[in-house]
């Protein structure tokens, strides 16, 4: 089947078997081997990419079914791409808190939390940890992770003005 | 850092807080695994397994799968008999009885999941098409599963070489264990149950290699712990020269012990890669990782102390059945041995005595799981000493002071042979109790009781053996290795033979180097895991990394530092003892007015027109260090449960770990290891649990129905530390990968039990699930 998408930005097309999931067409097909294969049944969150925007699991989606759609993966999530290639906020909390250790989670659990403070800018610890549920990590016992979820979110928060 | 002298951990990089130098191409997803390597002409493995626990293979008809589209070949344990060698054990004891796996199978299968055939293609789908096709005839046979049915008369012997289930039965005794109970005030028994866990690392296996036929030589690219180790056993089991046999672990996601082995894909897709003459890949499934990576703990033991009314332990007698699954790994029948080993914990117990029993059953081989054989000692000592404080209606921290062999009294022989080097356990309690409040706690305990809600707290106090080491008590040798290259430019590459999988070396190794000579950590790169560039090493497990690998750098920088020292001050005209390396310079501090470039006195080493006479050019160091003994990291852990009557859910509340690892390198890195340690202890203590039915199929085969620990179940972790520096390295270090993971299921545990005494709970076995908890309250409600 014909498809056409945006991947990072960039337009791609081509022809893939209708059972192709979308994560082998990311690896395999564009050779976009930051987003991870963890267990093939959408429950370990390492294939996470963003679909217009949503957190999804590249797992069992197929790709035909992000046909029309814009993906984001780990390699095209750095906040600004034409000034270098910044870290996204949430890519320098998981760096700054080491929000991680054997990173193999790690694309999948930063793009889950993008998503997670696009919907709640502010979470608590208990939204937090609720939040990136749908994504394990076996290194970190998490609590590296929600502090680098707050760096993330004090950061991309618009600046209180002082009161004076 | 002047010449000469110990590292001083106050200023400078050692023992501060840095971001991981590893990060920047991880969260970029710019790191590079196993299953990301592919090569020109790549082909695709996929491994036929089977269904059946127990079972005789009458045929394989592999005509239909070879002619579907796309296959290049397949082969079965019959093409590879006498081709390839049998999956390694290095582990030998008397009476050892040996059961090796093929790396396919032949005529039998002793679990579900072994491999009968391997189907290879240009194209993965078209092999996971392929594989359906391959047709295989099996005669079940009947299975056993349960260890202690194993041991039964009439029970299905696996191995059909040897007259029954038991691989082998090993004692320990240290002490008068008969006084010790004639002794006794009162004997307390209980039969505990560590259950078979699946290690979990987010990357599953993965093996890629290439043969390049012109220069005969093989690279295996493998998810392994252990790449040297892995080199030399797939050298023997292929029979190729192991000069000609690179191994190289790149990125590796997550190991905890699971990929400290030698497996059967890791020769057999060495092997095709040399058949075909075309580069193989072969990428684990997860429910493969669930069936045929190896298993942890699955002991069972019956336990008896001996006390006096005042709560001081005389005497501990154990009997233990390990299973060890169907086959051996690499080191399955030594892991219940350290349980044994560490059986006595933090306690003066005059006299032990261990009786285990390792039995085959039909199920996947167990081996070194995070903690390996301590955390089940760690667990049973810790339960014990709360069955004593019970029994006695005493406070368990007081039990535990009681029992604390103290400071002055290390190193201490443990009875049971070990000799602990350096702890001060009555510091980590206090401190725990200390920072999570303890007495209030009781306080708050007992006025929530009033209201019936049920909180409970538990106490570990735990001592680990790990820096694995010396080479006695390794099959492969206990050292490390670790080599220092001080580039012409002055830059430094440090090689080491700890291979890691998300540790951070990187990062811990470049503080340590940086600061000895002076330098920042981006001035050093360190390389690991290819086995052409980095010289022989063991490998990363057993918290092992820093103490022994670290250990090897360390002393190959202060050789590479000695000698540049000498170099500075036969340029300066100084004593090289005086020489400090600080900021890039090097100075003598008689008069540091005088002062060079690290890399001047690095360039006249390499054009060699300015050394002292005799003196060879180059700064290059390798040190292979063995240590004389292990390293004993301990701590003192609280953890606060809340049990809801009505549904038997167990909250985690609060949870506190005070650790002593001795001198700390990075503490950022160090919590890390803790927690993530911790939270592998909720996974045993509350929800993880490996389960075959009768027939020995696994119905924990996936995700989807193991539970590992998700962000929520896991609370905010207090952690702090105390330093007791180990005197068995120059660093004073200890181990921390798998002490949070021996230190803290028993914590848990305690926890959940302390808040049912109400009900009269005086036990409950792990995994506490809320159904398990739920009719424990239940019957205890019905017999007040």
């Amino acid at each position: 089947m014909d498809i056409q998408l945006r991947v990072n930005g960039k337009p791609q097309q081509g022809n893939v078997e209708p059972r192709l999931l979308l994560v082998h067409y990311l690896r395999d097909v564009l050779g976009l081997t930051g987003t991870h294969i963890g267990c093939e049944t959408s429950i370990c969150g390492a294939c996470t990419v963003l679909l217009d925007g949503k957190a999804v699991k590249s797992c069992t989606l197929l790709a035909v079914q992000a046909d029309g759609s814009e993906v984001t993966t780990i390699e095209g999530l750095a906040w600004a791409p034409e000034a270098g290639g910044a870290l996204h906020p949430v890519q320098e909390g998981f760096w700054e808190k080491h929000g991680l250790q054997c990173g193999f989670c790690t694309p999948g659990m930063i793009l889950a939390v993008v998503e997670l403070l696009q919907n709640n800018p502010a979470p608590s610890e208990a939204q937090i940890r609720h939040g990136i549920s749908g994504n394990l990590c076996r290194c970190t016992g998490y609590q590296h992770i929600v502090d680098a979820v707050q760096y993330a979110s004090k950061k991309m928060r618009p600046k209180k003005k002082k009161k004076s | 850092m002047a010449a000469g002298t110990a590292m001083t951990g106050a200023k400078g990089y050692i023992g501060r807080a840095m971001k991981r130098k590893e990060d920047p191409r991880l969260i970029r997803g710019l790191g590079r695994y196993v299953d990301d390597i592919a090569l020109p002409g790549m082909l695709h493995a996929g491994i036929v397994r089977s269904p059946h626990a127990h079972a005789k293979i009458r045929s394989i008809d592999i005509s239909k799968a070879q002619n579907a589209p796309g296959i290049v070949a397949i082969l079965t344990g019959e093409d590879l008999r006498g081709v390839i060698g049998p999956v390694p054990c290095a582990i030998q004891m008397p009476n050892l009885k040996v059961a090796l796996r093929s790396v396919l199978a032949v005529d039998r299968v002793r679990c579900v999941g072994e491999g009968v055939a391997v189907v290879v293609g240009a194209e993965k789908y078209a092999v996971r098409d392929a594989m359906d096709l391959v047709e295989v005839d099996y005669a079940p046979l009947p299975a056993v599963v349960d260890p202690e049915k194993a041991l039964s008369k009439g029970a299905p012997v696996i191995h059909t070489q040897h007259k029954d289930n038991v691989a082998y039965k090993w004692e320990l005794e240290g002490g008068d264990l008969k006084k010790a109970f004639a002794q006794a005030d009162r004997v307390i028994k209980q039969r505990m149950i560590n259950q078979r866990l699946i290690p979990v690392a987010m990357e599953t296996r993965g093996v890629a290699a290439e043969y390049r036929a012109g220069e005969q030589k093989l690279t295996v690219w493998s998810a392994t712990q252990i790449p040297h180790l892995l080199r030399t056993q797939i050298s023997a089991m292929l029979g190729a020269p192991e000069h000609s046999v690179q191994v190289i672990a790149p990125e590796v996601g997550g190991g905890f012990g699971s990929k400290l082995n030698v497996y059967a894909e890791e020769a057999l897709v060495a092997h095709l890669a040399m058949r075909l003459a075309r580069p193989v890949k072969w990428i684990e499934s997860r429910r493969e990782n669930f069936q045929t990576t190896i298993h942890g703990r699955d002991q069972i033991v019956e336990a008896e102390v001996a006390v006096k009314n005042d709560g001081t332990l005389l005497g501990l007698r154990c009997r233990v059945i390990a299973d060890l699954g169907a086959y051996f790994q690499l080191l399955t029948p030594l892991v219940p041995t350290l349980t044994g080993l560490m059986i006595a914990g933090c306690y003066k117990i005059p006299a032990v005595r261990v009786e285990i029993t390792g039995v085959f059953t039909n199920k996947m081989a167990t081996d070194a799981y995070r903690g390996a054989g301590r955390p089940e000692a760690t667990y049973i000592i810790e339960r014990v000493l709360d069955l004593v404080a019970a029994d006695l209606k005493k406070d368990p921290a007081d039990v535990r002071r009681r029992n604390f062999p103290k400071p002055k009294e290390f190193p201490y022989a443990s009875p049971t042979g070990l000799v602990y080097d350096s702890a001060d356990y009555q510091a980590s309690l206090d401190a725990a109790l200390k920072l999570a409040n303890y007495p209030k706690l009781r306080q708050e305990q007992e006025r929530q009781r009033k209201k019936g809600r049920y909180i409970g707290i538990g106490l570990s106090t735990y001592v680990e053996v790990c820096g694995m080491g010396p080479s006695s008590a390794m099959p492969a040798g206990g050292w490390e290795s670790g080599t220092v290259r001080v580039e012409p430019t002055g830059k430094v590459t440090v090689l080491t033979g700890s291979s890691p999988h998300g540790q951070g070396q990187e990062t811990t190794f470049s503080q340590v180097a940086a600061e000895m000579l002076g330098l920042a950590p981006e001035d050093i790169n360190v390389l690991h895991g290819d086995t052409t560039a980095v010289p022989y090493g063991i490998g990363t497990f057993g918290s092992r990394a820093t103490a022994v690998g670290g250990t090897a750098m360390y002393l190959s920088v202060v050789k590479v530092r000695d000698k540049l020292a000498r170099i500075a001050g036969h340029i300066l005209s100084e004593d090289p003892k005086h020489m400090v390396f600080e900021e890039g310079k090097v100075y003598s501090r008689t008069s540091p007015k005088k002062s060079l470039d690290f890399a001047a006195v690095v360039g006249a080493a390499y054009t060699a027109k300015t050394l002292p006479t005799g003196m060879e050019p180059g700064v290059e160091a390798t040190t292979f260090f063995e240590p004389s003994n292990f390293v004993f990291p301990f701590g003192a852990h609280v953890c606060v449960v809340e049990v809801d009557p009505e549904t038997g859910d167990v909250r985690l509340q609060k949870y506190v770990a005070v650790d002593d690892c001795g001198h700390v390198i990075n503490p950022l890195l160090v919590d890390g290891q803790i927690h993530g340690g911790i939270a592998q202890s909720v996974g045993q203590a509350l929800l993880e649990e490996a389960v075959y039915d009768e027939q020995g199929q696994l119905i924990t085969g996936e995700l989807m129905d193991y539970a590992i620990p998700r962000a929520a179940d896991i609370p905010r972790m207090e952690t702090a530390r105390t330093v007791t520096p180990s005197p068995v390295n120059p660093m004073g270090v200890k181990g921390v990968g798998e002490a949070g993971t021996i230190g803290s299921t028993p914590a848990i545990v305690n926890a959940v039990v302390d808040a049912l005494a109400p009900f009269g709970v005086r036990h409950v076995d792990m995994p506490v699930k809320r159904e398990r908890i739920w009719r424990l309250m239940r019957r205890g409600k019905e017999t007040r």
